[in-house]
C-alpha cells in the first residue's frame, strides 16, 4: 500500500514509522491496526471524518494516549513516548488547532515557555534566546519581532508563532491540526510556503485537514482514514477531490451541493446602521445595514473576529445593540429578546454550539426541544409532553440522519456532526421565516456538510430567509445567493453570489478592499 | 439519508410514527434505570462504607488517647448501640427508636430538598439555617395567633406562614445575585446570621410572650401539628414526605423544572432557548427557601410548640451534606436524610453505652462528605466506573465561586 513519492529514496528507514496501531476505547475502536509512515521532507497528510480516529493517533503519537497495539519507530528505532515532553524531546511537534499561546506575553517569552534558556540557575538569558529566534525566522522567511505581544498579532502570524515553538525545540516531526481553519486563503497561500520550505529542509509534516483542496496542493502524499482504519493512501497527482471525499466517507458525497435558483420575494430581516460592543466593551460592529429577502441565501463572509459574532448575538437577541434598528417581518424588533424573536419567526443555529446551542449533560430528546419546550405538543400547560418529546426525537433522530445509539443518552457523548444535525433539526423544524446561521458546518467532516447545505437549501426553497454567517469562504461562495463581506465591523462590499469570484472576495475579506485597482468600497473602519 | 424536500415542520404526536416493540421497549428502559441508579448511587454507598471504616478506627484511636488502652470491641459496640437507638435493633420497644428517627429525618428531608433543588439549579444554597429559622419564627408567631382558633385553620395557616417566611427568606439572596450579582454562597451564609440573631431579638423584645422564665413566643397550641402515630411521630413527617414526590414532579416533570435544570446546566444555553435566568434564579431561590422554611414549620409547629430566644442549629449544613449525598435527587435525598435522622437519634444511646461522644456523628458526617468530593478515591478503592455525570452537584459547589454574573 505504500506509494514511494518522486524524488524520495526508498532506502532509508522511514523517519517515523507508526505499525498497528489498535486503540479501544469501551465500545468503540479508535484506531484499528493503523500503519502509517512518514519520510524525511515529506508533507504526509491525514485526512478523515470528524471521529474517524486521527486525534487519537495523533494522541498516540504524542504520548497523550497509549496504545493497546502496535508500535512506533522514529529512524526505524522502535521508541516508547511516555507523555508530551518526551515526545518534544524526540522531536515530535505538535501545533494545536486551537493556540496554546499565552496572549499577554511576548512572542519570545512564548516560544521559550517550558524550553527555557539560561544565563545562570536564576536568570534567562534573553539575549541568546532572542538571536535564536532570529535565526529561526530568517531561516524560514519570516521575520518576526521577539518583543511583540501575542495578543496583538494576527491569528496568521500567531500560527507562526506556533510553528517557532516547534522548530526551537529542534521538531524534525511537525504535527499540523487544522492548520488553515481560522486563516484567510492569503495566509492560508503564506503559511503553505512555510510548510514547503521546512519540508526543503528535511523535516517531515503531517498536515490534518478537512479541505480536500488544501490536501491536494501541500500534500507529498495522503492517508485516509475512515472508522479507525486506513482506508487508502493516494498521491495527489493520481487522485481528486471527489475521489478522496468518496474514500473519507465511504460512499460517494456531493462536495458542492447543487442549490438551485433562487426566487427572492418580500424582505424579512432589515438591519439599519447596528453598532453593539463586545464584552470587553470595544465597539466591534460598526454600522452594519443588511436585508434579506424570503427564499434567498444572504452570506456574511469575513476573517473570524471581525464583529460577526457580536453581530450575530445582536441579531439574535443575545447582546443588545448600541444603536441601530433590526426589523423582521415588518416589525420592529430592535433590542428584542431571544424568546421574542423565537415568536416573531426567527430560527438561530449558534457558532458555538457548546456554549449556546446544547446542553450537553441533557438528552438529545430534550435538546431537541431546547427552544421549544414550551409549546405544545411539546408542554401541555405547565407540564411537559414527554411522550411527544420522545416521538420528534425518534423521527428527528431519523430525518436527520443523527447517528445515535439511542435518544434519551447526552448530547455530550455524540461527535460534533451528530450534534450539529441535532441543533440544526431542532432549528429547521420551527416554523420558521428567517434561519440565522453562524459557522454552522465548523469542523464538521465532509458527510455532515453535504447534509447541512441541504438542508439550509430546503429551507430557502420553502421560503425562508438565510441569514448565512461563516469564516469558511467555500460555504459562502457554495451557499449565498448575495454575500456581504464584513471587515472591521462593517460590510465593506455587497456582491451577487453566484457571479462572486473567490480572489476578490478572499481580498476583501483580508484587507476591506479589492486593492490596487479597485475602488476601496469602504472608507469608515480603516481609521480606527 | 432522508429526504430533506420532506424536511419536518411542526412535528405532530398523531399516528404513523413507529412504535417500538413495547416489551422490548420496557425491557431496555427496565435495565438502563436499574443502572442510572446503580451509576448514581455507588459512589454514595461506598462513600458511607468507608466513613464506617474510618470512624471505627478513629474510635479506637481516641480509646488509646482518652482511656489509655487499645480496645478492638469499642467500635462494635458503638456501632451496636447506634443501631439500637436509631432503627430498634435489639430494642425493648422498638417503634419508639423507629419513630425517633424519622421525626429527625423530617425536617432534614425538606432542608436536604432545598438544598438538592438549588443544585439543580446551579445555585449553593448555604442558606436553609437562615430560612428554616425565619420559616419557624413564622409559624410560630402565626401559629399562635391561631393557638385558639380550629385546628382545621390554624394549622394550615401556621404552615402555609412557615412556608411563606422561608421562601421570602430565599427571595432576597435570589435577588441580589440577579440583579447585582452579589454570590448566593456569600449572601446566604450571612443571612443565616441575620436570622438567627433577628429572630432572637425579636423574640426577647416583640414576639416575647409573658409568663415564662425565658425568652420565647407564645404556645402554638392548636395550631400543633397531631401526632398521628406512635409516641410523636406527627403530621409533619407526612408533609416532608410528600414534597420527595412533588419536588421530583417540578424538576422532571414541568417546564418550570426544564428552565431550572437548562439554567443549572447551561446559563447561555439557557438564554440562547429564551429562558430568563435572571427570573429563574430568583424563583428558585425562593422555591428553595419555601422548602427550608416548611423544614422550620414542621420543627417549631410538630416538636417544639414555641420559637425560643436561643435556637441554634446546624440543619442548613446537615442539608448540604444530604443533599449531596442523595445526589441531589429527591429520592437519593430521602434516603440521605433517613440516614443521618438515624445516626442522630441513635447517638445519645451510643454515648451512654460505648461512652463515645455524639459528635463522632459530625465526624462520620464529615467523612461521608470528604469521600463525596474526592470521589476519585472511591473510585479507585473500589474500582466503580461509575459514570462521570452525575457529579454535576459537586461541581456546583466548587464551580460556584468566581463565575461571572447573571446577564
Amino acid at each position: 500500500m505504500t506509494i514511494a513519492p518522486a524524488g524520495i529514496p526508498e532506502a532509508d528507514p522511514p523517519r517515523l514509522e507508526m505499525r498497528g496501531i489498535t486503540k479501544r476505547y469501551p465500545g468503540v475502536v479508535a484506531n484499528d491496526h493503523i500503519d502509517l509512515d512518514l519520510r524525511a521532507g515529506e508533507i504526509h497528510a491525514l485526512l478523515g471524518e470528524n471521529g474517524a480516529g486521527k486525534s487519537t493517533l495523533m494522541n498516540i503519537l504524542y504520548g497523550l494516549a497509549r496504545p493497546d497495539e502496535g508500535e512506533i519507530l522514529l529512524d526505524g528505532v522502535p521508541v516508547t513516548i511516555e507523555g508530551p515532553s518526551d515526545a518534544i524531546s524526540r522531536g515530535i511537534s505538535m501545533v494545536h488547532q486551537h493556540f496554546m499561546l499565552v496572549p499577554v506575553l511576548s512572542v519570545a517569552d512564548n516560544i521559550l515557555l517550558g524550553a527555557e534558556v539560561m544565563a545562570d540557575p536564576i536568570f534567562l538569558d534573553r539575549r541568546k534566546a532572542n538571536r535564536r529566534i532570529k535565526e529561526l525566522g530568517d531561516q524560514f522567511g519570516f521575520e518576526i519581532d521577539p518583543d511583540a505581544k501575542v495578543e496583538g498579532l494576527s491569528v496568521g502570524w500567531q500560527q507562526r508563532v506556533e510553528i517557532m515553538k516547534a522548530l526551537y525545540r529542534e521538531a524534525r516531526v511537525l504535527v499540523l491540526d487544522e492548520p488553515t481553519a481560522v486563516l484567510t486563503p492569503q495566509e492560508t497561500k503564506e503559511i503553505f510556503a512555510v510548510l514547503r520550505r521546512l519540508a526543503d529542509e528535511g523535516r517531515s509534516i503531517i498536515f490534518i485537514s478537512h479541505k480536500l483542496y488544501e490536501v491536494l496542493e501541500i500534500a507529498d502524499r495522503i492517508t485516509v482514514i475512515r472508522r479507525g482504519k486506513v482506508v487508502g493512501t493516494r498521491l495527489p497527482s493520481a487522485t481528486d477531490e471527489d475521489d478522496l471525499a468518496e474514500l473519507m466517507v465511504g460512499r460517494e458525497v456531493q462536495l458542492v451541493v447543487d442549490r438551485g435558483e433562487s426566487h427572492p420575494t418580500e424582505p424579512i430581516l432589515e438591519v439599519q446602521g447596528i453598532h453593539a460592543k463586545d464584552d470587553r466593551g470595544h465597539e466591534t460592529v460598526r454600522g452594519v445595514a443588511l436585508t434579506v429577502r424570503a427564499g434567498e441565501i444572504y452570506g456574511v463572509a469575513g476573517v473570524a473576529g471581525n464583529g460577526q459574532e457580536e453581530l450575530v448575538e445582536a441579531l439574535t437577541g443575545l447582546r443588545r445593540p448600541t444603536s441601530g434598528s433590526v426589523r423582521l417581518d415588518d416589525q420592529d424588533v430592535t433590542g428584542a429578546g431571544p424568546r421574542d424573536l423565537q415568536r416573531a419567526g426567527m430560527s438561530f443555529v449558534p457558532g458555538d454550539r457548546h456554549r449556546f446551542g446544547m446542553v450537553l449533560s441533557f438528552s438529545i430528546a430534550d435538546n431537541l426541544v431546547l427552544t421549544q419546550y414550551d409549546e405544545p405538543p411539546f408542554a401541555r400547560g405547565i407540564l411537559r409532553n414527554d411522550g411527544a418529546i420522545d416521538e420528534w426525537a425518534r423521527r428527528a433522530i431519523e430525518q436527520y440522519d443523527i447517528r445515535t445509539p439511542a435518544a434519551d443518552i447526552p448530547a455530550g457523548t455524540l461527535s460534533g456532526g451528530n450534534q450539529q444535525k441535532t441543533v440544526v433539526a431542532r432549528e429547521c423544524s420551527r416554523n420558521l421565516r428567517l434561519l440565522v446561521l453562524d459557522q454552522p458546518t465548523r469542523g464538521l467532516d465532509v458527510g455532515s456538510i453535504e447534509f447541512i447545505h441541504r438542508q439550509v437549501i430546503a429551507k430557502r426553497d420553502e421560503g425562508a430567509a438565510i441569514l448565512l454567517v461563516s469564516a469558511e469562504l467555500d460555504e459562502i461562495l457554495e451557499l449565498s445567493d448575495r454575500i456581504g463581506v464584513m471587515y472591521r465591523g462593517s460590510l465593506v462590499a455587497e456582491m451577487d453570489g453566484p457571479s462572486a469570484d473567490r480572489e476578490t472576495v478572499g481580498l476583501l475579506m483580508a484587507t476591506g478592499s479589492r486593492g490596487g485597482g479597485g475602488v476601496a468600497a469602504n472608507d469608515a473602519p480603516r481609521a480606527a | 439519508m432522508t429526504d430533506p424536500e420532506a424536511g419536518p415542520s411542526a412535528p405532530a404526536s398523531g399516528p404513523g410514527a413507529l412504535p417500538a416493540t413495547p416489551t422490548e421497549a420496557s425491557r431496555e428502559m427496565g435495565r438502563s434505570t436499574l443502572h442510572r441508579i446503580w451509576a448514581l448511587s455507588a459512589i454514595p454507598m461506598a462513600a458511607v462504607a468507608l466513613a464506617v471504616i474510618v470512624g471505627a478506627v478513629v474510635m479506637m484511636a481516641s480509646s488509646v488517647v482518652i482511656g489509655g488502652s487499645f480496645d478492638a470491641g469499642l467500635p462494635v459496640r458503638a456501632y451496636l448501640a447506634l443501631l439500637e437507638g436509631g432503627l430498634g435493633i435489639g430494642a425493648a420497644q422498638p417503634e419508639n427508636a423507629i419513630t425517633a428517627s424519622i421525626v429527625n429525618t423530617a425536617p432534614l428531608l425538606l432542608a436536604g430538598l432545598s438544598v438538592a433543588l438549588g443544585f439543580k439549579a446551579g445555585l449553593f444554597n448555604i442558606g436553609a439555617t437562615g430560612q428554616f429559622l425565619m420559616g419557624g419564627l413564622a409559624a410560630s408567631v402565626v401559629g399562635a395567633q391561631f393557638a385558639n382558633a380550629d385546628p382545621l385553620v390554624a394549622i394550615p395557616v401556621a404552615v402555609v406562614a412557615g412556608a411563606a417566611g422561608g421562601a421570602l427568606y430565599g427571595f432576597i439572596p435570589g435577588l441580589l445575585k440577579a440583579v447585582t450579582g452579589a454570590h448566593e454562597v456569600v449572601t446566604t451564609i450571612m443571612l443565616n446570621y441575620i436570622a438567627t440573631f433577628t429572630a432572637s431579638a425579636l423574640v426577647i423584645g416583640l414576639l416575647r410572650a409573658p409568663g415564662f422564665t425565658f425568652d420565647r413566643t407564645a404556645a402554638v397550641s392548636n395550631a400543633t401539628l397531631p401526632v398521628v402515630f406512635g409516641r410523636d411521630l406527627n403530621l409533619g413527617v407526612f408533609l416532608a414526605v410528600a414534597f420527595v414526590p412533588i419536588t421530583s414532579w417540578l424538576i422532571w416533570r414541568t417546564t418550570l423544572g426544564f428552565e431550572i435544570r437548562t439554567v443549572g446546566a447551561n446559563p447561555s444555553a439557557a438564554r440562547y432557548a429564551g429562558m430568563s435566568p435572571r427570573r429563574l434564579i430568583i424563583l428558585t431561590m425562593s422555591l428553595c427557601g419555601l422548602l427550608s422554611g416548611l423544614a422550620g414549620a414542621i420543627l417549631f409547629l410538630g416538636e417544639i410548640g414555641f420559637y425560643p430566644a436561643t435556637f441554634g442549629t446546624a440543619i442548613g449544613f446537615d442539608a448540604i451534606a444530604v443533599a449531596l449525598l442523595g445526589r441531589a435527587h429527591p429520592v437519593g435525598v430521602l434516603f440521605g436524610a433517613l440516614l443521618f435522622g438515624v445516626l442522630r437519634a441513635g447517638a445519645p444511646l451510643m454515648q451512654i453505652r460505648a461512652e463515645i461522644p455524639v459528635e463522632i456523628i459530625d465526624v462520620l458526617q464529615a467523612i461521608i462528605l470528604f469521600f463525596l468530593a474526592a470521589d476519585i478515591v472511591v473510585r479507585r478503592l473500589f474500582r466503580v466506573r461509575a459514570a462521570r455525570a452525575g457529579v454535576d452537584e459537586i461541581q456546583t459547589v466548587t464551580r460556584s465561586y468566581g463565575e461571572q454574573a447573571v446577564r
